[in-house]
C-alpha cells in the first residue's frame, strides 16, 4: 500500500470512492439480473411446459382419433367375423376414409379363420392369412405379405403383451417415409375361452407428425424434437439423427451422462425442465420435456436461453451503460470536488513549507470571502494567524533577548564593579607584614554575588577582616553587599574602639534603618592583633570559622560562637564579641554557606564534616593552597552540577612577630 | 509383425504371379454392411485387395441375402459364415473349406433386466426367452439342458423392441449389436444380466472365411491372397479405428441401413476382443481344433451332423507362422 500512501488526496479518494461506487452499482446490477432472471425463468417455465403440453395434447389427440380405425376393424372382424371379400373392402374403405393411413393390414393367427378360401390368402404353407391394403400415389392397392408375420414386432408384440400397441419407427417399404404402425390385437370367443385371432394394423406417415413438431416456432434457433420410448429421434432439425440415433448413442458419442440422464427421464414418462447445452453449437437453452401419454414417446422443447434473455440481458447492459455513466459523472465530481479542496491545500502546504523554511513574509491563501467556513479555509485562516503570531513572537523574542543582552552585559559590568569592591588579592595585599599571610577568593554562582569578604588595617597593628552572605542572590543581593561592604569598611575605621561588636551594631543598625525589602546579611568580624596574635570576632550570624592548628590534637577547631543574628533585621541589636589568641603557625578558615552547602548529583551537600576533614590535611599548607585544595574539592564534588550559591573563603595564618613560620 | 505381413506380402505376391492380372472375385457376409464387417471394407477401399491382385465385389448380406445360400449356389466365391453353418453345408452336402476362423470369441449371449429378477441361469426357469432360428439355435438348446431349465421360447426378430417392452424376460443379442441397442435404449449395463455363452462351456467360434472347396483346390493361390488380404484389412481397421468407422458408416449410409457412429464404434471395439484373442496376433484366422471338434460334436448330438469333416481338410489357416 506504499504506492497509495504516497499519492495525493484527490488520487486516495477518487480510488476509494469509485470502489464503493463499483462494488454498488456491481451489487445492484448483479442483484437485478439474478432477480429478473429468475422471474423470467418461472415464466419461460410455465410458457415452456404449456406449450411443449399443447404440442403433446394435439399429437396424442391425432394419435387416440387414429388409434379408432384398427379398433372399430377389429369390433367388425369378431362381431361380424367378415369373409374375404367383405374383409378386403371393410380394409379398403377404411383406408380410403382416412386419408392420413398409410395402409392398413388385419393379419390373422394361423388357422383361427378356417371358412376363408385359401386360396385368397398370403401364406400357404404356414397357413397364415392376412391382408394389407396401402396407399400409392393415390391409389389403394392391395400389398400381399410374404413373410412369416408371426415374429415382426408389428405383430408379435400387441400379441405377446395382449394390447395394442404403436410400433417404434420404421422407414416404409418405399423408403424415405418414416412410419409407425399401430397394431390392435382381436380375440375369439372359443368354448368360453378368449383366444388370440390377429392383429389389425394401420401404417401411419411420421410425416404430419414432424410438420407438427417442427411447426414448433420457438424464436429464432429453438426448437423441438420427438424420441421414442427407445430414445429413437422420430424428428429433430438435424435429419442425420432421425432414425438412425437414440438420445443414449448421442450421449455416448458425446461421452455426456447428463444426456443420458435427460433421456431415461424422458422414456420413463417424466416430465422435466432443465437447462441444456447443445452439443453441436454449444449454445444454452431451457428444455422441457412431456411424454406422449398414447405411444410413450416423449417431446422435447428447447428454448434458447440467450433469445429468452434477451430482455434481460438487454436491460442489463441498459443498466450497466447508466452505471458506468454514473461511474464516470461521479468520479467527474469527485475531481472536482477533490481539486477544489486540494488545490488550496496544495497552495497551503506550500506556504507551511516556505515558513519552515524560515520565510516568514510568504502569503498565505486565506479565502476571499470572509464569511468562508469550510475546513479548508479555516485551515489557512489558522494558518494565516499561526504566521501572523509566530512573526509577533519571534519579534517579542528578538526585544527581550536584545534586553537580555543589554542587561548581561549591565550585569557583566556589576560583576566587574563587584568584584572592584573586594580587596586585591595580587599581589600580596601587605607585603611588609610577615607577621601574616592572607588569602581570599570568592565566585559567585551569577554574573553578580550576595557573598563580601574585605580585609584592611586600622592601624599599624590591627588587621580587619570581614566574611559575609547576603540574603538572596543577584543584584539585589549584590547591591545589598556593597552597602554592607562599605559600611563596614567605613565604621570599622571610624570608630576608636575597635570593637568588631561595635562596629557591627553600627553597621546593622544602619542596614535596618532603612531595608524595605528586609534584606540581611550574616558577617563575620575580626580584629586581630598582628603583634600579638590576638583575634577578636563577632559573628553576625555566619557560619563559624575554623581554627587549623597543626600543632594540636584537634587540628580543625570552629570557633566559639559570638550568638549574633544576621545583620539588617533587627535594629539595635547588642553584638558581642570574643577573642582568642592565636601562635604562630595558627590558621583561621572563614567561609560562606556556599562551601558547606555545595551539593553533588545525588543532591546531597559537602557539609561541614567534609570541609574539616579536607582542612585537617591542609593545616601546614601555604594560604592559598588551602583555599584552592578545598576549591577543587568542592568541584569535584559536585562533578559538573552548577554552582547554586556564591562560594567564599578568607584564610589567615598568623606567623608571629618576625614572621618566622613564612613559608 | 509389420515384417511378418510384408513377408508374407511378398510370399503371396510370389505365388499369385502367374496370375498376372487382376482377378475379379466376390464375397458376402452374412449380414447387412457394419462395423462386424470392418476388415473386409477396409480392405476393399484401402486398396488391400489390389494390392494382393484382387478385385473384390462385396455383396451386401442380411435377411433377404443369405451368405450360406450364395456361397452354396455359386453366387459368392467367398462367404463370412458361423463355422456352425459351414458345418451344415458340410452336412449337407456342400463341401466348403474354412480359410479362416475370423471371430474365435462367441459373441452370442442372453440378457435380462435384472429387474425381472433374473440373476442366474436357474432364474429363467419358466420365462419367456427370445431366441433366434439357425444358426443361433444350438447354443441356446444346449444351454437350457445343460442348466435343466424348461424356458417358454419365442421366435425373435430383429429387433429387441419385444424385449424391451417386456414381451420376453430374456432376450438373445450378439455382444457387440444388440447389446449395446439395449444398452443405447437407455437401459444401464449394471441394470442387465448377461449369459455369455463362452463362459457357459459353449464358445463356438463365429465368423469365419469360407470357400467351396473345389474354388479352393482349383485356385489356392487366389484363395490365399483373399485371406491375407482380408486379415490385413482387419489388422489395419484395429490399427486405425478411425479410418475403419468411416469406411463403415459409409457403407452403412450406402446400403440405407439405420444406425450410428457409437453403434458401430461399439461394434469394432467388440470385433476386435473376439477376433484378436488374448494368446497374441499369430493365432488370428485359425481355427482351434478343440472348438471344432466341440461344435461338431454338439452338432452330431443333436441330428444336426452326420459325420464331421476331417479337420485339416475343413480349416486351411492362412500362412504366416
Amino acid at each position: 500500500m506504499n504506492w497509495l500512501r504516497r499519492r495525493g488526496i484527490a488520487f486516495k479518494l477518487s480510488l476509494l470512492v469509485l470502489s464503493g461506487v463499483t462494488l454498488v452499482i456491481a451489487g445492484i446490477l448483479t442483484l437485478n439480473y439474478n432477480v429478473t432472471r429468475r422471474l423470467m425463468l418461472e415464466k419461460i417455465e410455465d410458457n415452456a411446459f404449456n406449450l411443449a403440453q399443447a404440442t403433446a395434447n394435439r399429437i396424442n389427440t391425432l394419435l387416440k382419433a387414429a388409434e379408432k380405425i384398427p379398433a372399430g376393424v377389429a369390433l367388425t372382424i369378431t362381431e361380424l367375423e367378415p369373409d374375404d371379400e367383405k374383409l378386403r373392402s371393410l380394409l379398403k374403405a377404411r383406408l380410403e376414409q382416412n386419408s392420413e393411413l398409410y395402409g392398413i393390414a388385419a393379419a390373422f393367427a394361423p388357422k383361427s379363420n378356417p371358412d376363408i378360401d385359401e386360396s385368397g390368402s398370403g401364406n400357404h404353407k404356414l397357413k397364415l392369412y392376412s391382408r394389407y391394403y396401402i396407399r400409392s400415389y393415390d391409389r389403394i392397392k392391395e400389398s400381399p405379405i410374404e413373410y412369416d408375420y408371426r415374429s415382426h414386432d408389428w405383430y408379435q408384440i400387441p400379441q405377446v403383451l395382449g394390447q395394442a400397441v404403436w410400433s417404434e419407427p420404421y422407414f416404409g417399404v418405399s423408403g424415405g417415409t418414416v412410419m409407425t404402425s399401430y397394431s390392435y390385437p382381436f380375440y375369439r370367443e372359443n368354448a368360453g375361452h378368449k383366444k388370440f385371432g390377429g392383429i389389425v394394423c394401420i401404417d401411419l406417415s411420421l410425416n404430419w407428425l414432424r410438420n407438427v413438431v417442427s411447426s414448433l416456432k420457438i424464436g429464432e434457433t429453438g426448437y423441438a424434437f420427438l424420441i421414442t420410448r427407445n430414445g429413437t429421434f422420430v424428428t429433430h432439425p438435424d435429419l442425420d439423427l432421425v432414425m438412425n440415433e437414440t438420445i443414449f448413442s448421442v450421449a455416448e458419442a458425446h461421452n455426456n451422462p447428463r444426456i443420458r440422464e435427460i433421456g431415461r427421464r424422458m422414456i420413463a414418462g417424466e416430465k422435466g425442465f432443465t437447462a441444456f447445452t447443445s452439443l453441436t453449437n454449444s449454445k444454452k437453452y431451457w428444455m422441457v420435456y412431456t411424454p406422449l401419454p398414447a405411444n410413450g414417446w416423449s417431446l422435447g422443447v428447447l428454448f434458447p436461453q440467450n433469445e429468452l434473455m434477451a430482455d434481460i440481458q438487454a436491460l442489463t447492459k441498459v443498466m450497466l451503460g447508466l452505471g458506468i455513466g454514473g461511474f464516470f459523472l461521479i468520479m467527474l465530481v469527485i475531481l472536482l470536488i477533490s481539486g477544489k479542496i486540494t488545490k488550496p491545500l496544495s497552495a497551503l502546504a506550500k506556504s507551511a513549507d516556505q515558513i519552515a523554511s524560515g520565510d516568514l513574509e510568504t502569503t498565505i491563501p486565506t479565502p476571499k470571502t470572509p464569511e468562508s467556513n469550510d475546513e479548508v479555509d479555516r485551515l489557512a485562516l489558522s494558518f494565516a494567524e499561526m504566521q501572523r503570531s509566530l512573526k509577533e513572537y519571534i519579534k517579542n523574542l528578538t526585544e527581550t533577548t536584545a534586553a537580555k543582552e543589554r542587561i548581561e552585559s549591565e550585569l557583566n559590568i556589576a560583576s566587574e564593579i563587584q568584584m572592584g569592591i573586594l580587596p586585591k588579592i595580587f599581589p600580596p595585599p601587605f607585603p611588609t607584614r610577615p607577621e601574616f599571610d592572607l588569602y581570599a577568593t570568592m565566585r559567585p554562582a551569577r554574573e553578580v554575588g550576595g557573598d563580601l569578604y574585605d580585609f584592611f588595617m586600622i592601624d599599624d597593628q590591627h588587621l580587619c577582616f570581614t566574611v559575609g552572605d547576603v540574603s538572596g542572590k543577584g543584584v539585589p543581593a549584590a547591591l545589598f553587599m556593597a552597602i554592607t561592604q562599605t559600611l563596614v569598611k567605613t565604621q570599622a575605621k571610624a570608630q576608636s574602639r575597635r570593637s568588631s561588636a561595635v562596629t557591627l551594631e553600627q553597621v546593622n543598625n544602619d542596614l535596618a534603618r532603612d531595608n524595605p525589602s528586609m534584606m540581611f546579611v550574616t558577617l563575620f568580624l575580626g580584629i586581630f592583633n598582628i603583634v600579638t596574635g590576638e583575634l577578636e570576632y563577632c559573628n553576625g550570624g555566619h557560619n563559624p570559622p575554623y581554627l587549623l592548628a597543626p600543632e594540636q590534637t584537634e587540628t580543625v577547631q570552629p570557633l566559639a560562637t559570638t550568638d549574633g543574628v544576621a545583620l539588617g533585621v533587627m535594629e539595635d541589636f547588642s553584638f558581642s564579641t570574643k577573642r582568642i589568641t592565636l601562635i604562630p603557625g595558627q590558621a583561621l578558615f572563614v567561609f560562606t554557606d556556599g562551601v558547606t552547602e555545595a551539593m553533588n548529583n545525588l543532591d546531597e551537600l559537602f557539609t561541614e564534616p567534609r570541609l574539616e576533614e579536607n582542612l585537617a590535611h591542609l593545616t601546614k599548607e601555604p594560604v592559598i593552597q588551602i583555599a584552592d585544595q578545598i576549591m577543587q574539592e568542592i568541584d569535584n564534588f559536585s562533578a559538573g552540577i552548577p554552582q547554586t550559591d556564591d562560594i567564599t573563603m578568607l584564610v589567615l595564618r598568623y606567623n608571629g612577630k618576625e614572621g618566622n613560620t613564612r613559608a | 509383425m509389420l515384417c511378418l505381413l510384408l513377408t508374407s506380402n511378398q510370399i503371396a505376391a510370389a505365388e499369385t504371379a502367374p496370375l498376372q492380372k487382376i482377378q475379379k472375385v466376390t464375397f458376402i457376409p452374412q449380414w447387412v454392411p457394419q462395423a462386424q464387417f470392418a476388415g473386409y471394407y477396409v480392405a476393399q477401399e484401402t486398396g488391400i485387395y489390389k494390392e494382393h491382385g484382387l478385385d473384390v465385389e462385396i455383396i451386401s448380406g442380411g435377411p433377404q441375402r443369405s451368405s450360406s445360400d450364395y456361397l452354396k449356389n455359386q453366387k459368392a466365391d467367398f462367404a463370412s459364415l458361423w463355422l456352425v453353418t459351414g458345418l451344415d453345408l458340410c452336412n449337407q452336402g456342400v463341401e466348403v473349406v474354412n480359410l479362416a476362423q475370423l471371430v474365435q470369441r462367441s459373441a452370442l449371449m442372453l440378457v435380462a433386466k435384472k429387474s425381472s429378477g433374473i440373476l442366474k441361469p436357474s432364474d429363467m426357469e419358466g420365462r419367456k426367452v427370445g431366441l433366434w432360428g439357425s444358426p443361433f439355435e444350438i447354443q441356446p438348446k444346449i444351454f437350457f439342458e445343460q442348466y435343466n431349465l424348461s424356458v417358454k421360447p419365442l421366435q425373435q426378430s430383429y429387433s429387441i423392441n419385444l424385449f424391451l417392452r417386456d414381451g420376453v424376460a430374456v432376450t438373445s443379442a450378439m455382444w457387440y449389436n444388440e447389446y449395446h441397442t439395449i444398452l443405447n435404449a437407455g437401459i444401464d449395463q449394471d441394470e442387465l444380466t448377461t449369459f455369455f455363452y463362452s463362459d457357459h462351456g459353449l464358445n463356438y467360434p463365429e465368423d469365419g472365411i469360407y470357400v467351396r472347396k473345389e474354388t479352393w483346390e482349383q485356385k489356392p493361390a487366389l484363395c490365399r491372397a483373399f485371406v491375407e488380404a482380408s486379415l490385413e484389412g482387419w489388422q489395419r481397421a484395429f490399427a486405425e479405428p478411425e479410418l475403419a468407422l468411416e469406411i463403415t458408416m459409409r457403407n452403412l449410409k450406402k446400403a440405407h441401413i439405420i444406425s450410428n457412429r457409437a453403434h458401430q464404434e461399439w461394434m469394432l471395439k467388440r470385433m476386435r476382443d473376439i477376433i484378436l484373442p488374448a494368446n497374441g496376433p499369430q493365432t488370428m484366422g485359425r481355427l482351434n481344433f478343440t472348438d471344432f471338434q466341440r461344435v461338431a460334436d454338439d452338432l452330431k448330438k443333436n441330428g444336426l451332423l452326420m459325420k464331421a469333416p476331417d479337420f485339416n481338410n475343413f480349416h486351411q489357416p492362412p500362412a504366416g507362422e
